[in-house]
């Protein structure tokens, strides 16, 4: 009796109270799970080399962790804490497996250049992250929240690298030429007066050194982030 | 003189916090200490100082390098023309010859170099004044050195756009992200080399542009060099020893050649006397061995760099050089290994760039380990990796992120010694 009175007397929190709101605004910049908490490095490095990879990769990772949050939300009273890795990352590979097949079937293209990293998304850090650090002690509909926060603060960076990286490395925008053509004998547009794409960009370490700059970026901007040492 | 200090000092005060030019302050420090030696006094510590403070350091550098600029200037030059003498060969007859046409190779060479270092200096002092603004202090000197340094690494007819912008990417990325100058891990002119190297192949490697002027020629020729040119350099040619098709100075040779035949037109082609004066072609500044020893003589007389550096440095290269004598697999790993010391830029590297005081070992024993492993993975890296045919750069930069943990080894190894003395005592 005396539970369902005290929880009578709590007022009911607003769908998008300001804790709620957080959940989502914060990992966007000042708790980005990449710039800040520095993971999901490897599919920044692996699939930035083109905008239209990108774009995929962080639609898929948007899907995964909002279900696998939402599932292991809804399953954390019944999960034994001895064997919850395992499943956790059972949620995470089924959820990746359906995800695949739905790259496979409709953008069978960005499927075939994604290759093993659509796989590899079940060992994306961020994921497994937050299961453990959220979703595991919270209830449902903070954890969705979470989710997208999480989610899109990985896409953002995703994308802003993935930019930087196919303008200069291979002067294309999804795909499309915007200095014009490097065909060897018919150059156009900068190309004719000597432009040259940036091979480096294409190369993994330049994601890294891209990631650094947002970083540096990011910190000039927020003096808060800025470690004490 | 006197006056000339006394106008400058005049004008401190409108420089200094709350002065009417305050925000110019960098700008007039780089400026007056250039020119004359700081007037303020050591505040606290130790108050003896050596009259040698950074920039003058550094202007030795620079001056260090000159033999290697002037000698880089005339062998673009002479490379220029030594192409053209088979295209034109009536107009210029005999330019193949090192001192025929002085003044043309010299006045080419000019036109050609100087647009480079111009560009360098320029990109990069930019970009050290616009920190020096935010951050509020002068112009760090560190850059005098490296501004040189870049062009000469470069082949001669690299783009200007391209140096501008690999020197922005060395200064901002290679040295300031760290904290500007003393602070950086890796050697900032070889960050530029290695930027341009991996961004613009096309620019940076192959057998189209150690001469100046090879490409367009190739092009009005159809796609390939007159014959009997070549555009190759003596490690691309050695790279090749490895391959299938073995080529000498553009020259191809039966695939069944014997190490034995390979190497003697080799050392046809480029003999170990012009080699080593550096009549070879290359980057701009690295073909003359003489020209990088004479400037390690000044710094090593103004004690700027590093005997124990450079020493073990071609001692490094030299023990590979005769590890891979013993070994003996291809033609690459039969050549004498003094060779290895006089082709390509490793004299040019053992003295300009591995002893560069921020990014070397600082501690005595760590020095001699780390050139003499740079020195021996320069070998390693064009003897058995081809596709890179010039090792230095990247060896050089291996160990500049290495040098931190020889220097940790060094005084871990003398703490443990002192403590075993200690103990027996």
């Amino acid at each position: 009796m005396s539970e369902t009175e005290e929880n009578l007397k709590k007022p009911k929190e607003p769908l998008f109270s300001k804790k709620n709101k957080k959940l989502i605004t914060d990992p966007l910049s000042d708790n980005n799970p990449i710039t800040i908490q520095v993971l999901g490095i490897c599919s920044a490095l692996a699939i930035t080399v083109q905008v239209e990879q990108a774009f995929w990769m962080s639609i898929s990772v948007v899907f995964v962790m909002v279900f696998g949050n939402l599932i292991v939300s809804l399953l954390r009273n019944l999960i034994p804490s001895r064997v919850r890795i395992i499943v956790q990352l059972v949620i995470v590979a089924s959820l990746v497996i359906i995800v695949n097949e739905m790259l496979k079937a409709f953008v069978p293209d960005v499927s075939e250049k994604l290759s093993v990293f659509v796989g590899l998304i079940i060992t994306n850090c961020i994921i497994m992250g937050r299961f453990e650090a959220f979703a595991m002690s919270n209830k449902p509909f903070p954890s969705i929240l979470d989710a997208i926060g999480n989610a899109l603060g990985y896409a953002w960076i995703l994308l802003a690298v993935a930019f930087v990286r196919e303008v200069f490395g291979s002067g294309k925008i999804w795909g499309y030429e915007i200095f014009g053509s490097n065909l060897p004998g018919e150059e156009s547009g900068l190309y004719e007066m000597g432009y040259m794409n940036n091979n480096l960009m294409i190369l993994p370490p330049m994601a890294l050194i891209v990631v650094g700059i947002i970083i540096w970026i990011q910190r000039t901007q927020n003096k808060d982030l800025v470690e004490e040492h | 003189m006197k006056a000339l200090k006394k106008v400058i000092h005049n004008l401190d005060p409108k420089f200094e916090k709350g002065g009417k030019w305050e925000k110019m302050y960098p700008l007039y420090e780089t400026l007056s200490t250039f020119l004359f030696t700081p007037k303020d006094v050591t505040k606290k510590g130790a108050h003896i100082r050596d009259g040698v403070d950074l920039k003058r350091t550094m202007f030795m550098v620079v001056l260090a390098l000159i033999p290697c600029l002037l000698f880089g200037i005339y062998n673009t030059g002479h490379w220029h023309y030594e192409l053209q003498s088979y295209v034109n060969p009536d107009q210029y007859a005999g330019y193949e010859n090192y001192l025929t046409g002085f003044w043309d190779k010299v006045v080419y060479g000019l036109i050609q170099v100087l647009p480079i270092v111009i560009v360098s200096y320029a990109a990069g002092l930019a970009t050290e004044f616009i920190f020096g603004f935010m951050k509020g202090h002068g112009l760090h000197e560190g850059f005098l050195v490296s501004g040189m340094l870049i062009p000469l690494t470069m082949p001669a007819d690299v783009p200007l756009w391209m140096v501008a912008v690999a020197t922005i990417f060395a200064v901002v990325i290679g040295k300031e992200v760290f904290g500007g100058t003393g602070m950086n891990i890796l050697n900032v002119a070889l960050t530029a080399r290695a930027f341009l190297y991996f961004a613009y192949p096309t620019s940076m490697s192959g057998d189209k542009v150690w001469k100046s002027g090879t490409s367009e020629l190739a092009e009005a020729n159809g796609g390939a060099l007159p014959d009997g040119a070549s555009g190759a350099t003596a490690l691309g040619d050695l790279a090749s020893f490895v391959g299938d098709a073995p080529t000498v100075s553009g020259q191809a040779m039966s695939a069944n050649a014997t190490s034995g035949e390979m190497l003697s037109k080799f050392e046809g082609a480029y003999d170990p006397v012009h080699a080593f004066i550096g009549m070879i072609p290359g980057s701009i500044g690295e073909t003359s061995t003489v020209a990088a020893l004479l400037g390690g003589a000044i710094l090593l007389f103004t004690g700027v760099a590093s005997w124990r550096i450079i020493l073990s440095f071609f001692a490094g290269g030299f023990v590979f050089g005769l590890l891979m004598n013993a070994f003996g697999a291809n033609a690459y790993m039969e050549m004498d290994a003094y060779y290895h010391l006089i082709i390509g830029g490793f004299a040019f590297g053992a003295v300009f760039m591995a002893t560069d005081p921020v990014t070397a070992s600082q501690t005595q024993y760590g020095k001699f380990w780390y050139g003499f492993l740079g020195g021996g993975l320069t070998i390693l890296i064009r003897v058995l990796n081809p596709a890179y045919a010039e090792g230095i750069m990247l060896a050089i930069l291996f160990m500049n992120v290495m040098a931190p943990l020889i220097d940790h080894y060094v005084v871990q190894a003398n703490i443990s010694r002192r403590k075993k003395r200690f103990k027996t005592a």
